[in-house]
């Protein structure tokens, strides 16, 4: 059965993807989604299963890999909890998603690809989760890397989607670096790749040391930030996020699957995954806390700037995943793994979302453009709004709450009862649940509230004035400037917005259930210590005093997070409907602190300076001064000019260059020959 | 196997242009149905030796041949290669073709020799033979400035390859026999070992090649033919590594293990430097020689690791690199062909004219980026898991090739096929006709056999490895990592205890 699961996909994939001349364009559709709602029928029983305890954990061999010397991996597909989690979560957002792009690619020409690269990367996730070596993981991530390239870069044509999609190749490429290091470095001290034995075997390591680099390290620490490197470039962590707000230059189907859902959390898998080696790595541990918590709070900062809407909820997706970290780091990985499962749907649901508005408002995506568009659609409206109220985290303590209430609480109150520095890691969580809650809010405000602002918009004029442009101009460069105004007085410039079709709202609707219920219902496998224990049967290091005490916390503790979510939104609400001339005379007092937030903390200009110009200034500087002025100029050319003068001042009998140097290399190839012949035969 | 071709040559030079194409074309594909039946029938897990034949010529000089699984591998990697470089240039040549195929011949003959070949001289006649027609393939057939570049190449292979020559005399004289399997197990005194090493390294990195020695391969790329750059990437640069791993390894293991660093250093400065070289290239030509020579390090690196792993993948690499390379400079020369030229920025949008041409450049631009399920994954993660167990400070720097690999890949193939379509000579340029399938294909299929079942590859050439890492082991350095079990206490936790017991030896 899970062979179907995860096979089914690239079989799809396939047929989409290749045979797309001789099936068409609606087969290949049809194809690709059918694949996957059978692997998401196929899924939810195998979770179930695990949830209601009947579930057994099992590895299923597929085909031989390599071995070489000590080193042997299997191609293996592994089912135990884990991984039964991570299954629903991508076959359910994956199938949502490509019943949802139906309806939101209809009018792109290029469909049967697009549907092929959504299903391959489906298939490279699924390969991922389902590793039961380092190096099949390694396989899933780098899968579903070329994937997020081959998707971010969709619409070719576009400068800023082909940067925007080799930044992402390359950005996870250096995460990779420390993730081969990491393995390499298991492999030398566990003599083997295979995840079991390498986390049975970790215990017994720690405290040994090793050198790396020249210098003397906790192997242990070592091993695990190494790992924890691969981990935060597919996470977006904090150093290694440049990528993902940029890879919203991708269709938005793609960001609500790819760089929300699944393939960005798949670094909290695997921390979650190898848990009991990295709690034999305190350090490593302390690291990870330090990079969650101080990554949570610089998306949030840089999240309540933003004008598109999509890059809004980038960095919300980069702050909730700091969240998962934070709680890994301080031993809570169940409480990871309830957050990244909450979070596929209400984040899946809030990009949907968005895509919805984007479509309706004819792919204009700036903020400032929209404005009172509830009352145009309002499914959509709701929709948004069950995905704002769970990520905020709604919800009365001890009673019940939305998706994120349960999720967030459940990590917040972890940290605190880890102590040390969790305590840290919750006041810093506290303040970018406040900061969470201010820029979803606003998000909110801004597009459905107010008043229309959509004439100032380029692509709304576009639209009225029937100047059709090419759908994957989804994102047109910065210039906004309106040419001639229709002057309608309701700042609508006449255009009318209509609700998406049906196939994009079912999946609205599903996620919203999901990020109504989701935590409600499974709050108790997930977080609970008795019944997580027996949940995650070891496939997690569960904590369960760890969670006893996050259940015993004080009473203050659980209600904060509540708090500062309704300050939030109060604050949103007082600048963004009440008062909307507060942001810019905000802005206009503390310009210098907002530039700084609006340009992302300058971490774009830093890299470029200090890597991207650098690596291409060295490569001309050797080009041209290593290998032309140097090299060649004293090995061959020299050796050429200086035979050739030798040639022309001893023989000048020859023409014909070539002849000149054949004639005096043969010359020594024979004198230095036969001197050799004569001496030692 | 090597009387075919040869045959194949001569009516070649005599036959009508059609007739010239026909015959090579029948002489490869013969010959690599030889080559299956070769691989089919070589005993896995047998003698070390097989399908040997020898006769006495003259003095001590004999024609012996016999293959173990490398050279069963790297002969498949020629035979595989050579119908695919005659089906590259069937339109592309239109002048002097029979001397033309009857230079690949040649060299297919050369080349399955080389691999072939059991005595020390007949080697080196072969390994040498090979320039020859390359000279003139790149010569004759090559672009604006081929003179340049076919001298340059001849001369840098020339100049080294005199000393491998003289240090093959001396080998002859003090062992007394030109019998490489003999010779394999002979041990050469320590003091004769390092200069005798030194004399093969000279020849052996400038075929690698090497840095600062890889200077001649940019050139030739570029002004050699389309199938001459194939082949030359394809097989010719696996000449030096097999070099190294056939002779300067087994037969000179204390020098090798002394003059390891050196191989080291040049090796991390290649993979760093031609990398950044590669990304600011405009021709596409260079770029992909300058890839290669980072490949090609990572080679040396994995073979100087000692370990199964390393020198493993490192073999691996080679075969991957050799159908890789071989099929990025096919997928140069088919836009080539339609444009004439190989300046980077004049094509671009070509995914919207040439959408089958675009997934087999995407498929082989991962292979060389070295993406998992791809060959070049395979030999990548295990010669550098190797290097890492010989040395992390190595394995880190050479593993930074995997960034910027992806950098100038994706870079490259970003300008070429991605963008707008805009220029009218490139919308004007039709997608792959059935001749150009039938060379993507094959290469495409074994591209992504050897990335999900290396096993089939890496199985005739495990005994040989073991031999080599056998014979390597006495003289071989600890690695750098030195684990020390500490007490699986907190109390482990002070640098102390780990200091006392950190020279109880390294894991290999």
């Amino acid at each position: 059965m899970i062979q179907a699961i995860v096979f089914l996909p690239l079989l799809a994939a396939l047929v989409a993807g290749l045979g797309q001349r001789a099936i068409g364009p609606f087969a290949s559709k049809l194809v690709t989604t059918g694949a996957l709602f059978t692997s998401c029928a196929l899924s939810w029983p195998i979770f179930l299963s695990f949830v209601t305890g009947t579930g057994e954990a099992e590895v299923v061999t597929v085909l031989h890999w390599v071995s070489s010397g000590a080193l042997q991996f299997n191609w293996e597909l592994r089912v135990d909890t884990l991984t039964a989690v991570m299954l629903v979560v991508i076959t359910t957002v994956s199938a949502l998603v490509h019943l949802y792009s139906w309806g939101y690619m209809e009018e792109d020409p290029d469909q049967p690809r697009f549907f092929a690269y959504l299903s391959l990367f489906t298939f490279a996730m699924l390969m991922l989760v389902t590793a039961n070596n380092l190096v099949q993981m390694f396989f899933g991530w780098e899968g579903v890397g070329l994937a997020s390239y081959l998707l971010i870069g969709f619409w070719y044509k576009k400068p800023s989607a082909n940067a925007a999609a080799i930044k992402a190749f390359v950005v996870n490429r250096v995460g990779d670096l420390g993730f081969m290091l990491g393995i390499f470095g298991t492999f030398l001290v566990f003599g083997t790749v295979s995840i079991p034995d390498i986390l049975a075997a970790a215990p017994g390591m720690a405290g040994s040391s090793i050198t790396f680099l020249g210098m003397r390290l906790d192997t242990m620490t070592i091993l695990c930030l190494l790992l924890f490197i691969g981990a935060m470039g597919k996470s977006a962590q904090l150093g290694l996020h440049t990528w993902l707000p940029d890879a919203m230059e991708g269709p938005t189907p793609v960001s609500a699957l790819i760089h929300a859902a699944t393939m960005v959390t798949a670094g909290v898998f695997m921390v979650c995954r190898l848990s009991p080696m990295f709690e034999t790595a305190p350090i490593a541990l302390g690291v990870v806390t330090f990079v969650g918590a101080a990554t949570c709070l610089f998306a949030a900062t840089v999240g309540t700037t933003q004008w598109d809407i999509k890059r809004v909820i980038a960095y919300s997706t980069c702050s909730q995943l700091g969240y998962m970290f934070f709680a890994a780091g301080v031993g809570a990985y169940g409480a990871a793994m309830f957050h990244l499962f909450t979070h596929a749907f209400f984040k899946a649901l809030l990009f949907l979302g968005a895509g919805s508005v984007i479509h309706a408002m004819h792919h204009e995506q700036d903020m400032r453009y929209y404005g009172g568009l509830r009352k145009h659609i309002p499914l959509t409206y709701w929709a948004m709004m069950a995905g704002t109220l769970a990520i905020t985290g709604v919800g009365i303590a001890g009673v019940a709450g939305f998706a994120g209430f349960h999720s967030k609480d459940g990590i917040l109150e972890a940290a605190f009862a880890a102590g040390g520095g969790g305590v840290i890691a919750f006041w810093v969580g506290i303040f970018a649940a406040l900061l969470t809650s201010f820029y979803s809010w606003r998000l909110v405000f801004l597009t459905f509230h107010g008043k229309p602002r959509w004439e100032e918009s380029e692509h709304i004029q576009h639209a009225v004035h029937g100047e059709h442009e090419d759908p994957s101009a989804e994102h047109a460069s910065g210039n906004h400037a309106p040419h001639h105004r229709d002057a309608h007085g309701d700042g609508t410039a006449g255009y009318h917005p209509h609700e998406s079709p049906l196939s994009m709202l079912i999946p609205l609707g599903v996620l919203s259930l999901g990020a109504v219920f989701a935590g409600y219902v499974f709050a108790h496998p997930f977080i609970y210590p008795e019944e997580g224990a027996a949940f995650w049967a070891g496939s997690i290091a569960f904590d369960e005093h760890l969670m006893h005490t996050a259940h015993e916390v004080p009473t203050w503790v659980k209600w904060t997070p509540f708090t500062v979510m309704a300050i939030g939104l109060f604050l949103a609400w007082n600048s963004y409907v009440r008062n909307t001339t507060l942001p810019a005379r905000f802005v206009a007092q503390f310009r210098l602190l907002h530039q700084f937030l609006y340009n992302k903390w300058y971490f774009d200009e830093l890299y470029n300076i200090l890597f991207v110009k650098p690596a291409f200034w060295i490569g001309r500087f050797f080009w041209k001064k290593g290998d032309e002025g140097t090299i060649d100029r004293f090995g061959p050319d020299g050796a050429a000019a200086l035979v050739a003068g030798g040639t022309r001042l001893a023989v000048r009998l020859q023409s014909g260059y070539v002849y000149g140097y054949a004639f005096v290399m043969l010359l020594g190839l024979v004198g230095l020959a036969s001197w050799a012949m004569v001496k030692f035969l | 196997m090597l009387a075919i071709p040869a045959i194949g040559a001569i009516l070649c030079l005599y036959a009508g242009d059609r007739n010239a194409r026909a015959i090579a074309l029948a002489a490869t594909l013969i010959d690599f149905a030889l080559g299956v039946v070769l691989w089919a029938n070589f005993d896995i897990g047998g003698a070390q030796w097989q399908f040997t034949e020898r006769a006495d010529l003259f003095g001590r000089f004999q024609w012996a041949l016999g293959i173990d699984g490398m050279a069963l591998m790297l002969i498949m990697l020629s035979v595989f290669l050579m119908p695919l470089c005659i089906l590259a240039s069937w339109d592309a040549i239109k002048q002097r073709v029979g001397l033309y195929m009857a230079m690949f011949l040649i060299m297919e003959v050369v080349m399955i020799g080389v691999f072939m070949a059991q005595d020390l001289l007949l080697f080196y006649i072969f390994f040498e033979a090979g320039l020859i027609p390359m000279y003139f393939i790149i010569g004759i057939w090559g672009g604006a400035n081929r003179i340049y570049a076919a001298f340059k190449f001849f001369l840098y292979t020339l100049l080294g390859s005199v000393l491998m020559l003289i240090a093959m005399i001396a080998m002859i004289a003090e062992a007394g026999t030109t019998d490489i399997p003999t010779l394999l197990n002979y041990d050469f005194p320590a003091g004769m070992q390092t200069w005798l090493w030194l004399a093969f390294f000279a020849s052996l990195a400038v075929k690698m090649p090497m840095w600062p020695v890889h200077t001649w391969l940019p050139d030739a790329h570029v002004q050699a033919p389309t199938a001459g750059s194939m082949i030359l990437a394809g097989v010719l640069l696996k000449l030096g590594a097999y070099g190294f791993l056939r002779f300067m390894m087994p037969m000179f293991p204390d020098a090798s293990a002394q003059l390891m660093w050196l191989v080291f250093g040049l090796s991390m400065v290649a993979v760093v430097y031609t990398s950044l070289v590669a990304l600011v290239q405009n021709d596409m030509k260079k770029l992909i020689a300058y890839s290669s020579v980072a490949h090609m390090a990572i080679v040396t690196a994995g073979l100087f690791a000692f370990n199964q792993q390393g020198i493993e993948g490192a073999l691996i690499i080679m075969l991957s690199h050799g159908v890789v390379s071989a099929a990025l400079f096919f997928c140069v020369g088919v836009i080539y062909d339609r444009l004439h030229t190989r300046e980077i920025d004049r094509y671009g949008g070509l995914a919207v004219n040439m959408p089958a041409y675009a997934l087999f450049f995407m498929l082989f631009t991962m292979a060389s980026i070295g993406l998992p399920g791809t060959s070049g994954f395979v030999g990548e993660f295990l010669s550098l898991l190797g290097i890492y167990e010989a040395s992390s400070v190595v394995a880190f720097v050479c593993t930074t090739g995997i960034i910027l690999g992806a950098a100038y890949m994706l870079y490259l193939y970003r300008r070429v096929v991605f963008g707008e379509l805009t220029k009218d000579d490139v919308k004007a340029m039709p997608d792959l006709n059935p001749r150009e399938w039938a060379i993507m294909a094959p290469l495409a299929a074994v591209a992504l056999w050897m990335g999900v079942y290396p096993e089939s590859f890496l199985a005739p050439m495990r005994g040989d490895v073991t031999t080599v890492v056998a014979r390597l082991a006495p003289a071989k350095p600890a690695g750098d990592a030195q684990l020390a079990a500490g007490k699986p206490n907190a109390d482990a936790a002070h640098g102390e205890t780990a200091h006392g017991s950190s020279h109880a030896g390294g894991v290999q």
